[in-house]
C-alpha cells in the first residue's frame, strides 16, 4: 500500500467513491432536470484528486477547471453546497451564479473551477506567489487538463512559476483527449514531463489510476515545495470514463478501449487491494457504500428543499458590498 | 509644487508602495528599466525588488498572477505596458478578475490594480495607439479610470489601492509632459465623482483623458466669441457618473460629448444615449460626438492628425451645436 496508513487508506477509498457516486447521482439528476447547464463528470479520475488532496491542509489554495466536483468534494467543500450549487439554489458554495462548472469556497480555500482552458494556470502561480511573500509554507495546486498545455497560458505560466520558484504543483490530468481531439492530432511533441522540464521545474509521470502512486507523488512533491524546492509538474495519465460532457455523443473513441480503461477502475483496484490486504473486511465496502449514498441523499434533500436566490440579488456583488471580505492575513483596506 | 504628469503617477505609486505593506509593482521593463515611460524610474533600487518586479511578456501569466496574489491577499499593482498589449490578457481581465467576486456569490474580491497607457498621438502607428478604455468600460465588475490631470494621475493609484475590486487605471501616453502646481502632500483623488473643470452656461462638453485637454482649448477660443461651454472630465469611465454630466446638461441644454475611442459602440455612445434617456426634454439640440476616425490610427503624421480629434474639430462641433 505504498505505506499508506490503513486508515488513511481507506479513507482515500471513501474519498473516490464520494466523488464517484455524487456523479452518478447527477447523472440521475442532470435526466431530471434538476441540474442544468454544462455538465462534465470526472467519472474514472478519482485517484488524482484523492490522491493530491489527502495531503492537501486547510490553508493550501486549489484551482481547477470546469470538471471540478471531485477536486471540491476532495478539498472539504461542503457536498450539500455543492449539490445545491448544482440545483442553482441560494445555497449553493457561488450561491447559484457558478453552477456545475464554477464551484468556489472561500472556507477551504477553493478558487473555482474555471472554464476557461488554462485560464486558471496564472490565478495558480498568484496565490502561490502571495504564499511566499507572506512567508507561509502553504501552497497552490492547479489541476487542468492536457489540452492545457497547447494553450499559451500554460507556458506563460510555468515560465513564470519556475523563475520565481512558486510553491504551486501544476496537476496536469492527461485523459488523452482535449474535449474530443486526442493527444497525438494537437501536439508536435505528446511528452509533456520533457515541456514542463525545459521550463527549469521538476516533472514526473505518474500513474493516475493507482491512488496509492497518486499520494506517493504528490506526497514528494509537497514536501519539497513547502521546503522552497519551487514547482513541480505531474502528469497523471489517467482516462474519463463517461463523455466530455453531458452533450458529448462520445464518437471520437474505440468503445473498447474505454472497456480497456475500466477495467483498470481506481477504486476497483484500491478495493481490491485492500481487501486482499485484510484492511477491508468483507461487507466493509458495502457499508461504506451505504454512508456515501446517504450523503448523498442527505445532500439532495437539502439541495432540494433550499430556496432560489432572490432575482432582487440579480448585480449584488458585481462589485464588493458591505458584506465581503478582502481576503488575506491582514484584512481589507476599507 | 510644480509636477509633470509622468512625475506625479511616479510619486503616486511610490507612495503606494511604501505605505501599503501588501502593493507591490510588476511588470515588464519596470525594474531594471525603470519602466517604458520612465514611471517607476528608481524605485528597483530605492525599494528593493520584493516591491518591484520585472516580469517575463507573458501579459497573460503576470496579470493572472496579480490577480491571484490579491485574492491570496496582497495588493498588487500591475503595469501592462501598453493598452495595446493588455489584449494579450483579456482572458484574464475579463473571465476572470471582473467575474470572480460575482461567480463566487461575493467570496472572492480582486483588490489588483492594473496601470496601463493608452492613446494615439505619437505617430506609433496602429498597434501602439488604441483608447480602448471605453471598451473595457463595457465590462460589469472593472471599475475603469483615465486620469487626465496631473493632480489625479498622482492620487488617483492610491485610491484604487483601496478598492476592493479590480480598477484599470489608463495613463495617456500623450499627457505625461504636462505639468502643474499640485499640494506638497498626496491628496486621494475622488473615483466616485466626475469633475467639473471649466464652468460654463451654453453647452456641456463631456470628455476624459486627452479629451479634456483639446476641450479646454477649445472652450478658450470660443470664450473669446461670448460662447460659454461647461467642461466636465468624467475621471472614471465605469462605474460612470452619469449625475454630474446630465445635471451639468438640464442646465446648458446642449451636450458634445469628445472621446478618442472609436465612434460606433463607444462611450460617447453610451454617454449620448443616457442625456436622451434622461434629459431629452431639456435638450435645445441634438446631442453632437466628436471622435476617432474609424481607421486603424496611421503612422503619417498628417493622417494621424486626421484621425484624432483636433482642437478645431471641437470648435467647429461646438458652433454647429449652438447654430
Amino acid at each position: 500500500m505504498a505505506g499508506i496508513a490503513e486508515d488513511a487508506a481507506v479513507e482515500l477509498l471513501r474519498t473516490m467513491l464520494r466523488i464517484r457516486r455524487f456523479e452518478e447521482r447527477c447523472v440521475e439528476l442532470y435526466s431530471a432536470t434538476k441540474i442544468r447547464g454544462f455538465l462534465h463528470l470526472y467519472v474514472g479520475e478519482e485517484a488524482v484528486a484523492t490522491g493530491i488532496a489527502a495531503h492537501l491542509r486547510p490553508d493550501d489554495a486549489v484551482v481547477a477547471t470546469y470538471r471540478d466536483h471531485g477536486h471540491a468534494l476532495a478539498k472539504g467543500v461542503s457536498m450539500r453546497a455543492v449539490m445545491a450549487e448544482m440545483f442553482a439554489k441560494v445555497t449553493g458554495c457561488s450561491r447559484g451564479r457558478g453552477g456545475s462548472m464554477h464551484l468556489f469556497d472561500a472556507a477551504t480555500r477553493f478558487y473555482g473551477g474555471n472554464a476557461i482552458v488554462g485560464g486558471g494556470l496564472p490565478v495558480a502561480a498568484g496565490l502561490a506567489l502571495a504564499e511566499q511573500v507572506q512567508g507561509t509554507d502553504a501552497v497552490a495546486v492547479c489541476c487542468f487538463g492536457e489540452g492545457a498545455v497547447a494553450e499559451g497560458e500554460w507556458h506563460e505560466t510555468m515560465n513564470l512559476a519556475s523563475l520565481w520558484n512558486l510553491p504551486v504543483l501544476f496537476a496536469c490530468e492527461n485523459n488523452l483527449y482535449a474535449m474530443g481531439t486526442a493527444l497525438a492530432r494537437t501536439e508536435a511533441d505528446v511528452d509533456l514531463t520533457a515541456k514542463a522540464t525545459s521550463y527549469g521545474m521538476t516533472a514526473w509521470s505518474v500513474d493516475g489510476m493507482d491512488v496509492a502512486a497518486v499520494h506517493t507523488a504528490a506526497g514528494r512533491a509537497l514536501t519539497a515545495m513547502r521546503a522552497g524546492g519551487g514547482p513541480v509538474f505531474l502528469e497523471l495519465k489517467t482516462y474519463r470514463f463517461r463523455a466530455h460532457s453531458m452533450y458529448d455523443p462520445d464518437r471520437y473513441r474505440d468503445k473498447a478501449e474505454i472497456e480497456r480503461w475500466k477495467e483498470r477502475d481506481p477504486i476497483d483496484a484500491w478495493r481490491a487491494l485492500l481487501e486482499d490486504r485484510g484492511v477491508l473486511t468483507a461487507g466493509a465496502f458495502d457499508e461504506l457504500d451505504r454512508a456515501v449514498e446517504a450523503e448523498i441523499d442527505d445532500a439532495v434533500e437539502f439541495a432540494d428543499a433550499s430556496e432560489p436566490e432572490d432575482v432582487a440579488e440579480l448585480t449584488r456583488w458585481v462589485y464588493s458590498d458591505d458584506s465581503t471580505v478582502v481576503t488575506g492575513p491582514t484584512g481589507g483596506t476599507r | 509644487m510644480k509636477l509633470d504628469y509622468r512625475g506625479a503617477l511616479r510619486d503616486g505609486l511610490r507612495h503606494a508602495l511604501i505605505n501599503e505593506p501588501r502593493a507591490f509593482l510588476m511588470g515588464e521593463d519596470v525594474g531594471a528599466y525603470g519602466g517604458c515611460f520612465a514611471v517607476s524610474l528608481g524605485l528597483l533600487e530605492e525599494l528593493g525588488e520584493h516591491k518591484v518586479r520585472d516580469t517575463p511578456l507573458s501579459e497573460s501569466a503576470f496579470v493572472g498572477a496579480g490577480i491571484g496574489a490579491a485574492m491570496g491577499g496582497l495588493r498588487p499593482i500591475v503595469e501592462i505596458m501598453t493598452v495595446n498589449f493588455s489584449l494579450l490578457a483579456l482572458d484574464q481581465i475579463m473571465n476572470n478578475a471582473a467575474t470572480y467576486l460575482h461567480m463566487s456569490g461575493g467570496q472572492f474580491p480582486v483588490p489588483l490594480v492594473i496601470r496601463m497607457t493608452t492613446g494615439a498621438g505619437r505617430q506609433l502607428a496602429a498597434q501602439h495607439s488604441h483608447s480602448l478604455e471605453g471598451w473595457y468600460a463595457h465590462i460589469p465588475g472593472l471599475r475603469v479610470v483615465a486620469p487626465a490631470t496631473v493632480a489625479d494621475a498622482r492620487g488617483m493609484l492610491w485610491t484604487a489601492l483601496a478598492d476592493p475590486d479590480p480598477v484599470l487605471i489608463f495613463e495617456h501616453a500623450a499627457l505625461f509632459g504636462i505639468s502643474d502646481e499640485v499640494a506638497d502632500e498626496l491628496e486621494p483623488v475622488d473615483l466616485d465623482r466626475a469633475a467639473i473643470r471649466r464652468a460654463g452656461t451654453d453647452l456641456t462638453i463631456v470628455t476624459y483623458g486627452s479629451g479634456l485637454h483639446r476641450s479646454l482649448e477649445a472652450a478658450e477660443v470660443l470664450a473669446a466669441d461670448g460662447i460659454s461651454v461647461e467642461v466636465i472630465d468624467l475621471r472614471t469611465l465605469r462605474p460612470l457618473d452619469s449625475t454630474t454630466f446630465l445635471d451639468s446638461v438640464s442646465r446648458t441644454h446642449r451636450a458634445l460629448v469628445v472621446e478618442e475611442g472609436w465612434r460606433t459602440g463607444g462611450i460617447g455612445a453610451e454617454i449620448a444615449a443616457q442625456i436622451s434617456e434622461e434629459v431629452f426634454w431639456d435638450l435645445d439640440a441634438p446631442v453632437g460626438r466628436l471622435a476617432t476616425a474609424e481607421v486603424p490610427v496611421p503612422y503619417a503624421q498628417h493622417l494621424e492628425a486626421a484621425a484624432l480629434v483636433q482642437v478645431d474639430d471641437v470648435v467647429a462641433a461646438v458652433r454647429a451645436t449652438i447654430g
